[in-house]
């Protein structure tokens, strides 16, 4: 695929965010959806592609009033999303389709028609293998890895804690996050301890809330309301849900790979990025994500956390948002960190980076299993 | 499931029973491809390196070292908190998940690469859970 071929040119999250017990998961992906088409000047006759993850993207086309040429129900948990971009930005290229709208909606706290993870049957691989010993849940899978990482590279569990106390002070300018009081290492390591080395201050929220996008091809992309947000690069890459069966416990094959496209698609370098978005479901992913992106040597990005470096003024400004860990997590919230790459691109994000031109969304999926990137661009070249 | 009190149990599929009926018999099931000599896990009637489907079962050691693991509080169906959730590397290769049982759950009594050695408990009738404890 060519570098900035594909633009974003509508993007909206839900009208509420947080705790929204009067709407339903579908209804999540509606009211995000419809927002992100209003912005962009279009209603469901404009569109002829759709995507989405959680709820079907036949339902939803359904549901919105959208009669596709082109659809997309890959799930793969949090980093679905990237992977629809990705998808999308092929087939805009391809002609199979010309506006794709990508959802995401989930009643991750209020459970509101909610649909679960589907891997957790017992039959399946996962329900024989990992669930009976309690592998059902993120907070025991996606966070077995880490003592290894840490022993490996000489790390104490506390050193994870400053992408929680960072994450807040992000968080703490975004009128929108939900907890915004700050923290410190001592909070984040008194908190109650949830699956040994992760305190619950390491581990992300469960809220309501949605997202949705919308592309269409860049030559197309100067006639909406908004100024386009260009896609340079994309990758993705998987290693499936059973984390017992990672191939690396101290970094991550499907974020090295899925990096490494995404970057080479681009043409960039790690210096060209002025933003950076990772998935933080829990505290160790950003730091997997600064090493196997290439931003840090391996073992080295807790010190580039603890430093600051990632921090408001810092040099690299990462989850700005305030992250899963602060602003919000549905369950699946890599929409909400390409979501934040687009307001930041934009200039209108509530903690703007000053003169942000290159973003970088970083997606994990299953359980640390799955990834997909996303490099954005405020120009197309 | 928060009102399920019994322990979530697997539930075989003809691939894979081959398995279960092992750790009834008190061993641990692993499979080997007989073209190019790949062990691995989970079980599946091919190889995942060569793609071969002529394989083998045979019976692991049952010795392994503790990968990594957390310490779960959070409450599961028939596990009472704190138990650890860990990953083994079996002396064969493959990595499984378990618990390891046997000794205090706490990161002083769980020490990455300490060495174990399996120990079966039946469940029911039909499965019997493979778990780990620290090697005599
Ligand atoms: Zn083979």
């Amino acid at each position: 695929m060519a570098r900035g071929t594909v633009a974003v040119v509508g993007a909206a999250e839900t009208t509420e965010m947080g705790v929204i017990p009067e709407t339903s998961e579908l209804q999540l992906h509606a009211d995000a959806a419809l927002n992100a088409m209003a912005e962009a000047g279009l209603t469901a006759a404009d569109i002829d592609g759709i995507a989405a993850a959680g709820e079907a993207p036949d339902v939803l086309a359904q549901y919105l009033g959208i009669t596709p040429a082109w659809l997309d129900g890959t799930l793969i948990g949090g980093s679905s999303f990237m992977l629809h971009v990705r998808h999308a930005m092929a087939a805009i290229e391809a002609g199979l389709c010309t506006t794709v709208l990508i959802t995401h909606g989930e009643s991750g706290r209020s459970r509101v028609e909610a649909k679960g993870f589907p891997e957790f049957i017992g039959g399946k691989l996962a329900g024989q293998f990992e669930v009976p010993y309690g592998g059902s849940l993120p907070p025991t899978m996606f966070t077995i890895p880490v003592l290894r990482y840490l022993q490996t590279h000489g790390l104490r569990p506390e050193d994870m804690a400053p992408v929680s106390v960072v994450q807040r002070e992000w968080a703490a300018l975004n009128p929108r996050a939900t907890f915004k009081d700050p923290i410190t290492v001592n909070d984040v390591m008194n908190s109650r301890m949830v699956a040994y080395p992760f305190t619950l201050l390491m581990c992300c929220l469960r809220t309501d809330g949605g997202g949705a996008l919308i592309l269409t091809s860049a030559d197309r992309a100067n006639d909406f309301p908004r100024p386009p947000v260009y896609i340079l690069g994309a990758g993705e890459s998987a290693e499936g849900p059973m984390v017992s069966q990672l191939d690396d416990f101290i970094s991550s094959k499907a974020f090295r790979l899925s990096g490494e496209r995404a970057f080479a698609e681009a043409g960039i370098s790690h210096d060209d990025v002025d933003h950076l978005m990772i998935y933080d479901a829990f505290a160790h992913v950003p730091l997997y994500g600064l090493e196997d992106l290439g931003f840090c040597k391996p073992g080295e990005a807790a010190a580039f956390v603890g430093d600051r470096n990632t921090a408001p003024g810092g040099s690299l400004p990462l989850n700005t948002n305030g992250g899963g860990l602060s602003y919000m997590h549905s369950g699946m919230y890599g929409m909400y960190a390409m979501q934040e790459s687009i307001r930041q691109l934009r200039g209108i994000a509530p903690a703007q980076v000053p003169g942000a031109q290159v973003s970088v969304a970083h997606g994990v999926g299953g359980m640390f299993s799955v990834a997909g990137t996303i490099i954005f661009g405020n120009e197309p070249a | 499931m928060t009102d399920q009190t019994e322990r979530v149990l697997p539930r075989p599929t003809p691939e894979t029973v081959h398995f279960w009926e092992g750790t009834r018999t008190g061993e641990l099931r692993l499979q080997k491809c007989d073209d190019c000599g790949k062990i691995y896990f989970p079980p599946r009637p091919f190889c995942p390196e060569c793609g071969s489907r002529n394989v083998s079962t045979f019976a692991a050691s049952g010795r392994a070292t503790l990968y990594s693991y957390v310490i779960s509080h959070i409450p599961a169906p028939g596990l009472g908190p704190p138990y650890s959730v860990a990953v083994v590397t079996l002396e064969e290769g493959p990595r499984l998940m378990t618990n390891i049982v046997g000794c205090d759950q706490t990161p002083e009594a769980l020490t990455l690469d300490m060495p174990l050695e399996v120990t079966f408990e039946a469940q029911n009738d039909e499965i019997t859970l493979p778990f780990f404890k620290p090697a005599a």
